[in-house]
């Protein structure tokens, strides 16, 4: 018998309260029509346009993300911890950037070595001394979250550069209450709407001190081939604000401005959805087409903020996480409230020993490694994949961290046979600027596959609507 | 406004545009091969339709000989041709992709909806679709989207630039059509104004859906003059070169108000709406006809190059 997982639904054969709305709704609806509502909901999907780009790869260009139509559901006081974990989480996060940019306190008290931070390929140069407006680094704090019992939720990992699948989160929600009015009549339901309005304010909040009258925000995009530009124009829209590429822009004087039917504009403000190493060639890589030449001149004296800073990426790299509840002890002087997952450094010897030894029981990932790909799930892999991954980790062992396998939380999912428990993760996107904020919901992933417990939508994962229930 | 979502805006209006004439030509392409052959010798209808289309060199070196079920997948089909009715709709729902934010949400629904039934039209055999389903599907969409331009935008500067798109393609493309008819007319003058070369027109009327419109507007018999001048001079006829010019114009007039500052596009299109209003039939024809097509189509590109160098490049102060 494999192990048990907790099933977010059911318990011991019997509906878990927060699940008793749902449980009539999913009775009342036969296969047919929930295929009918399954190829409704695609339909939809497909027209406002909300696809998953992949050019160059051949196939579809514009692939959709697996829409499963069976709700996530939290309660408000699951809720209310999960979010105030959330919170601490992006306040010692900033905290961190804020420090490591300017004295290091951290590194000076050996709360974490000094290569780890100054020798991380995310650690950017040429940002120290650079305190952006309202010392916040990462103004939008995605933080991926899986849950193995009724209480024990943890971080599998923090996104504190350009997270994306927040427009997946508010479209999930639009399309549920177009195709199931009625749901949201019988449950109450939090609302996720606000979320671009939030999101507004936060950027608006960080502009620079230079800035005279209401700040021009701007959101910046590699540009209609990148896989994320629906979500890009999407926020754009939602916002009001202008979506611009590297070309739109310029530099003159002391400014950043973008090209206009009518002249010049000022920019104040730019949510960036492109790498650091793209946003200025005369400061990073020479050869981006897709930056702003003299950006970082611009930033550096104040005349523009961008969200997220350059070089807040060395807060999310996997060989730093480890070390956040220690931030959040260190500058917040608080109990972290959402525990990371045990996680061994193949770069300690000791810690390489025991992962070369338990291979086969552990989950190993690249340190810069994203999107599920180049990982091993060691109980799901076969000898021979084992001992090339042994290999790999003994030639680089700095490269590899490893995590116990975790007994993911499972939820109701629509699937071929009927309703079948598949793995789910969640990300919740915390904003920091002025305030800092969090929508009640959040994106749940899915592993559509039976058995898998890959959510990324690159390896077949699908998502679902994230319910949080009002008191 | 963004120059490159401007630009994005303008290029939709004529890739829109430039569909339903490609899908026009084809179908009076099909009709003028209904009527009898004429004299031996004479170049096919099909080799006609390709000039006008401007792709004709394109076509020969990619399929040879003109024969119809050729010329269907070069101008409907053909996404290597960069005007053929599927690049064009691929085209103008791209460039509405990219502005999705200037955009009203039934305006993207009619682009990514043709786009999406175009996909389907591809998959069908082709056995199965005549070039009649082709033209009216095409006119549809059109129809569609200009519809929800119409009734859902903001009349700001996006929809000016959509307009402006849209009748600068227009008054190219009728000069086009009427273009159809020089490369039509048979070397010997002797049968201009015979009932042949009535025929040919009579379907270039039915091509761009304005016979109705002529016998209202001209009534007795169908000549050549008379329909010159409802494709060039006419200012009721909504497909003429006077009104497209017109409404050109008129939107060019609408930014240079907004942004409170004149332009060369301006003046350009003024200076040719002017013209086109002091010139008689008979001028046309003495001018000559190709030549004449042959300048307003230069005329046509200036103002659309002044448009460009003026709004859609966005040069720093």
């Amino acid at each position: 018998m494999g192990p048990t997982y907790f099933n977010e639904m059911y318990e011991d054969g019997a509906i878990r309260a927060l699940y008793a709305g749902l449980e009539g709704w999913q009775r009342g609806m036969p296969d047919e029509l929930r295929n009918l509502k399954q190829a409704e909901a695609e339909a939809l999907f497909r027209r406002i346009g909300i696809t998953f780009a992949v050019y160059g790869e051949g196939g579809d260009p514009d692939r959709l993300i697996p829409f499963d139509m069976f709700p996530r559901v939290f309660t408000n006081r699951e809720w209310t911890r999960l979010s105030r974990g959330v919170k601490q989480r992006a306040r010692a996060l900033n905290a961190f950037l804020a420090d490591v940019y300017d004295r290091g306190e951290i590194v000076r008290a050996g709360r974490i070595p000094a290569k780890l931070v100054y020798q991380n390929e995310a650690f950017e140069k040429a940002v120290v001394g650079i305190r952006p407006p309202r010392s916040v680094f990462s103004h939008i704090v995605g933080i991926d979250l899986v849950r193995t019992g009724p209480e024990d939720f943890f971080v599998l990992e923090d996104n504190c550069r350009t997270p994306s699948g927040v427009s997946y989160m508010l479209e999930n929600r639009e399309i549920m209450m177009r195709m199931f009015p009625t749901l949201f009549r019988e449950n109450r339901i939090e609302p996720v709407e606000g979320y671009p309005e939030q999101l507004r304010r936060t950027l608006a909040s960080v502009a620079p001190a230079k800035c005279e009258g209401e700040p021009t925000v701007v959101i910046l995009t590699p540009g209609h081939f990148n896989s994320a530009y629906y979500e890009h124009s999407f926020l754009a829209d939602m916002m009001g604000v202008e979506l611009v590429e590297g070309q739109d822009l310029y530099v003159e004087g002391d400014y950043c401005w973008m090209r206009t039917t009518e002249g010049p504009r000022r920019v104040d403000v730019i949510y960036r959805r492109i790498d650091d190493a793209f946003l200025d060639p005369l400061c990073f890589r020479p050869d981006s087409m897709l930056g702003i030449p003299g950006l970082m001149n611009v930033y550096r004296s104040g005349g523009v903020a961008i969200a997220s800073a350059p070089g807040a990426g060395v807060a999310d790299d996997k060989a730093i996480y480890t070390f956040v509840p220690d931030m959040i002890r260190f500058y917040l002087g608080e109990t972290p409230i959402l525990n990371n997952v045990p996680t061994w450094q193949c770069a300690k010897a000791d810690d390489c020993k025991y992962v070369l030894e338990n291979l086969k029981d552990l989950v190993v990932k690249e340190v810069h490694g994203s999107g599920g790909y180049g990982m091993l799930i060691g109980p799901r892999a076969t000898q021979s994949e084992l001992d090339l991954f042994a290999v790999r980790v003994r030639d680089n062992p700095g490269n590899y961290i490893a995590q116990p396998t975790l007994a993911l939380s499972t939820c109701p999912t629509f699937v071929e046979q009927g309703i079948a428990p598949r793995h789910v993760d969640l990300r919740p996107y915390c904003l920091v600027g002025e305030k800092i904020e969090l929508v009640p919901g959040g994106l749940t992933r899915v592993a559509l596959k039976e058995g898998s417990l890959v959510v990324n939508s690159s390896q077949g994962g699908g998502v679902k609507d994230t319910w949080v229930l009002a008191e | 406004m963004l120059s490159r979502t401007a630009d994005n805006l303008f290029w939709m209006g004529r890739y829109l545009e430039r569909a339903e004439t490609m899908a026009r030509l084809l179908h009076v392409g099909a009709r003028m091969n209904l009527i009898p052959d004429t004299v031996d010798g004479f170049r096919s209808e099909w080799v006609s339709i390709l000039h006008a289309s401007g792709t004709h060199a394109a076509f020969e070196k990619k399929y040879g000989e003109a024969v119809e079920r050729n010329v269907i997948t070069h101008l409907f089909f053909d996404r290597d041709n960069p005007s053929s009715v599927a690049a064009c709709v691929a085209a103008a729902r791209e460039n509405a992709r990219i502005v999705r934010t200037a955009l009203s949400a039934p305006v993207w629904d009619a682009l990514n909806g043709a786009y999406q039934e175009l996909k389907g039209l591809e998959r069908t055999p082709r056995s199965e679709i005549s070039i009649t389903a082709l033209t009216e599907w095409t006119a549809k969409q059109h129809a569609l989207a200009s519809g929800a331009i119409e009734g859902t935008l903001l009349r700001n500067d996006g929809y000016d630039f959509i307009h402006l798109g849209f009748n600068l393609e227009r008054a190219d493309n009728t000069a086009r059509f009427l273009d159809v008819k020089y490369y039509v007319l048979l070397p010997d003058t002797g049968f201009v104004g015979s009932g042949l070369d009535n025929v040919q027109w009579q379907t270039l009327l039915r091509g761009m859906q304005m016979h109705r419109a002529f016998h209202w507007a001209y009534g007795g018999d169908i000549t050549a003059t008379k329909i010159a001048d409802l494709l060039i001079l006419n200012p009721a006829c909504p497909r003429s070169l006077l009104t497209a010019i017109e409404e050109a114009t008129n939107h060019l007039d609408r930014l240079s108000r907004a942004y409170g500052a004149s332009t060369r596009a301006q003046t350009a299109a003024r200076a040719l709406l002017a013209e086109l209003s002091e010139t008689r039939i008979d001028d046309i024809f003495d001018e000559g006809m190709h030549e004449f097509l042959e300048r307003m189509k230069r005329q046509v590109a200036d103002i659309s190059t002044c448009v460009s160098e003026t709004y859609l490049i966005g040069a720093a102060a």
